[in-house]
Formats: structure tokens, sequence, C-alpha cells
């Protein structure tokens, strides 16, 4: 958080001297969310790129002041998951219903660079993540936006409401809701009952 | 990052809430190296170039999100690259090719469509020289207008000196045709993009020969006027071409023209640029 201060305090000295900092510093984040909430590399690029330049374009035009207040997580969320439901919605405009179905793309290896372990247990953990992103794609929109935040950001309840432009109740209800089908659902995935078994044996 | 616990778990058992929670953490995924490098071109912090066939052989483009940025002639791209970094002070690095949309206005312009958008990227220009990039533009392909043209044209008629200036430092030759503007007594003048003898050869593929160009600005031929429409054109516009040799009159100043009763082009517009004559 003080780290985003400072950045701020760049930005608003010198936009483009402090912008690559800004990149480098919540590309990762961007990236992930638009994929969680996506489910495709390309459009998840696409956007967290998209969001970039919109929150460059922002910042072009807002006073020192203004890009010193910014708080940047919650903002540039609020511009991912922006971007993402737009784009979500002329996908399904452009796709018939019964192509419908997320198309679920983990991120494999990435999401784990774990060189320690057995390449069984790598296995396994990319089995946890694709189930668990397969999972997350078949939330409603408002409680997966609500949990990717929360959960895979790791935003503060404050900052996830602020981002999604909601109440604060209406965020905890809807993570609550989230993390509940999630509950419910990997319950009943059998490859993901048997990794846990394997890991508290 | 600590796990956060929903309260009341009473199905649940913890193990498994926390479970969850830590594996959504996992869910990060770093994200693609082409990611950062695309966002600062498309802001124009970084830029991209490749190559070009042009008239005067293969030139080498920079562009980025706000339009193209730099033309050269193609060479050692090392060369380029720190040339472009010391005079821009961002990186260029190499693409593929020149993307389909940007590739296509170039050839359209270099072929004379003015009609076709392109964008340029003109960052660290003034506001003087930009105009007069501007103004180059506008001229057409196959004619050429005299630097005091340009200076009169954009309101700075005193400025002729400050217009070579600002075509020498043209960031964008061809694609911005300073070759198209020449020297106020007709003669070639210089040319950033190789010399007198590249402007020749690009003025030449567009249709204009160099040598007559020259020949009448020594026998000091600045203006040709018909006597039929008396009408009095810069020696290149498209007008003058059009006089048949019975009817064309040449004039060594706009005094004398307007003295025989001639009236200035409205597209060619040699009124600007002249002393001798006040509008």
């Amino acid at each position: 958080m003080d780290a985003d201060l400072a950045l701020a305090a760049r930005l608003a000295a010198d936009l483009d001297g402090a912008f690559r900092a800004l990149v480098t510093a919540h590309q990762d984040r961007l990236y992930t969310i638009a994929l969680r909430l996506l489910g495709d590399h390309r459009d998840a690029e696409e956007v967290a790129q998209d969001a970039f330049v919109r929150a460059y374009r922002a910042m072009a035009d807002y006073d020192a002041e203004r890009i010193r207040e910014l708080r940047l997580r919650p903002w540039l969320a609020s511009i991912v998951v922006n971007l993402s439901r737009n784009r979500r919605r002329r996908l399904d405009e452009r796709t018939p219903p019964l192509q419908l179905e997320p198309i679920v793309d983990a991120g494999g290896d990435a999401a784990f660079p774990d060189r320690g372990a057995t390449p069984h247990e790598r296995a396994a953990r990319r089995e946890t993540v694709r189930t668990l992103a397969a999972a997350l794609a078949d939330l409603p929109p408002g409680p997966r936006a609500a949990v990717v935040l929360r959960h895979v950001d790791g935003l503060s309840v404050t900052e996830t409401a602020a981002a999604l432009d909601r109440p604060e109740g209406t965020v905890k209800a809807q993570v609550s809701r989230g993390l509940a089908a999630l509950r419910l659902q990997l319950a009943h995935d059998p490859d993901l009952a048997a990794h846990r078994r394997e890991l508290t044996a | 990052m600590t796990a956060r616990r929903p309260s009341g778990a009473a199905a649940a058992a913890p193990d498994i809430d926390l479970d969850l929670e830590s594996a959504l953490a996992g869910l990060t995924v770093p994200a693609p190296e082409t990611l950062a490098l695309a966002t600062l071109v498309a802001v124009g912090l970084a830029d991209r170039c490749a190559e070009l066939p042009s008239p005067l052989g293969p030139i080498v483009v920079a562009w980025n999100g706000r339009g193209i940025s730099w033309v050269d002639r193609a060479g050692d791209p090392d060369a380029f690259g720190a040339r472009f970094e010391r005079v821009v002070g961002r990186p260029v690095h190499r693409a593929e090719a020149v993307p389909a949309d940007l590739a296509r206005a170039v050839a359209a312009r270099l072929a004379g469509d003015r009609r076709i958008r392109i964008k340029l990227d003109l960052r660290g220009r003034t506001e003087f020289e930009t105009a007069v990039l501007m103004k180059a533009l506008e001229i057409p392909r196959g004619e050429v207008r005299p630097y005091g043209w340009i200076a009169a044209e954009i309101g700075r008629p005193k400025a002729v000196r400050a217009v070579g200036t600002a075509l020498a430092h043209n960031p964008v030759p061809l694609v911005v045709p300073c070759h198209r503007v020449v020297r106020s007594d007709g003669s070639i003048g210089q040319y950033s993009l190789g010399g007198p003898s590249a402007k020749r050869t690009i003025l030449a593929a567009e249709g204009l020969d160099p040598a007559s160009l020259e020949a009448g600005a020594r026998a000091g031929i600045r203006f040709l006027g018909s006597d039929t429409t008396h009408v009095v054109c810069l020696p290149t516009c498209h007008n003058a071409k059009r006089i048949t040799p019975q009817h064309r009159v040449p004039f060594r100043s706009l005094a004398a023209a307007d003295a025989a009763g001639y009236r200035a082009c409205r597209e060619c517009r040699p009124a600007a640029g002249s002393r001798a004559i006040a509008a």
C-alpha cells in the first residue's frame, strides 16, 4: 500500500516517467483479474492492456492532486472489471448460446512455479487450479467479480466495494455466496477430493 | 496474506475453508511478457519499427499508439535504434512488420492520396514546427512549393529560414512530404533523407522533372500565367501544367503578373510568400 502511495506521487509528478513502474507493479494482478473474469488468455491480455491505456489517459486529464489521491489498487481493478464486463457482453452477443460455456484456461504451470515439488505434486496442483478456475467461471457475474477481487487479488472488503461500486454489505454477501458455491462444487469434484485427502494424509 | 475464514462455517471443515481461500490466492498468473511492451507502445512511451518499401529504397518506419514517430532510410538496425533513442528519448523495438493499416496509409500517402488518414506522433515539436509540417502535408504529389509559401500560409511570412530548419528536422520524411518544398528561387534545396540527389529522385518518382524545374528557376521564371484565364500559378501547380504552350506566360514576379492584370490561382495561392504583391 505504501508502495502504491509513493507510486501515485511519482505519477502525479511525472506521468510519463513513472508509468512504466505502474505497469511493472500492477500487470500481473490486472492480467489475473481479467483472466479469472473472462477465462481466456488472449482476451485477458487485451483487457489488461486496455485498462492500462485507459488509466494513462485518465491520469493525463487529472491534475496532480487527483492522481496523488488515487488508490491505485482498487482504481485499476475497477477499470479491469468494467472492461471485462463490456467484453463479456460483446462476446455474449456475438456467440450463439450453445457455445457459451466459458473457455477456461487456468494458466498451467505459471500459477505454481514450485520447482521443488515432484511431478506428481505439480500435476495435482495444476489440476486444483484448473478445477478451481472452472468453478469460479461458473459463478454468476456478481459473486465471481467479488470473489476474484477479494480473494484472488486480495483486496480488502472496502477496496472491493470501491472497485465494484457496490455497498460493502452487498460485497460481503456476494463473496460469501460465491465461496459457498465454490465449496459446494469442489466438494463434489472427485479429483480434488482425492487431492485433498493426499495433502492431509 | 492472512487467510480469512467465513464466519459460521457450520458444514464445511475449517481446513477446507482455509484451503479454498489460499487456493484462490494461488490463482494469480504472471502477465505475459508481451503485455508491458504492448502497453507502453499503446500509450506512446515506447515504439516499434519495421521496414517498408519507398521510391528511395527500403525505409524504416517507427510508430506507437499515437502514430508514426520516425521515418528513415533503412540501414544498420542497431545504429537506427541507438539514434532513435538518442534523438527521441524512447526505446524502439523491432517488429516483424508494419501493421497493415499503417502500411496501407503510408503507401497511399506516398502514392499521393492526401485523403487517407494517417496518425503522426509529433510530440516534441514546437507549435511552429507542427504548423510547418501540417502545411507541407497539403502539397500535392507532383508539385512543389517554396519555403516562403509555407511561411506565408502559416501566417509567419518572415520565418522562411525557420521553415527550412523545421523541415530539415522533419521526423517523418516522405510521409510528411518535405521533399516537395524547394528554395524560394526555385532551386531544389536541401533534403534530410539523403541530400539533394535523393530529393531529385523522389520528386522524379512523383512525376516532376527536376532538371526542367531547375532550368526554369535559373531562367528566373517563378510563376506561370495563362493568357486566356489571366490566372497566375506556381510553375508546378496542376493548373499551370494544363496551360498549353502557346498560352503560357512566364513571370519573374507576382508584381509583374499583377501589373499585367493576372489574379493568383486559388489552389496554389502564389500570392503567399511573395513580398512584391500585396493581397
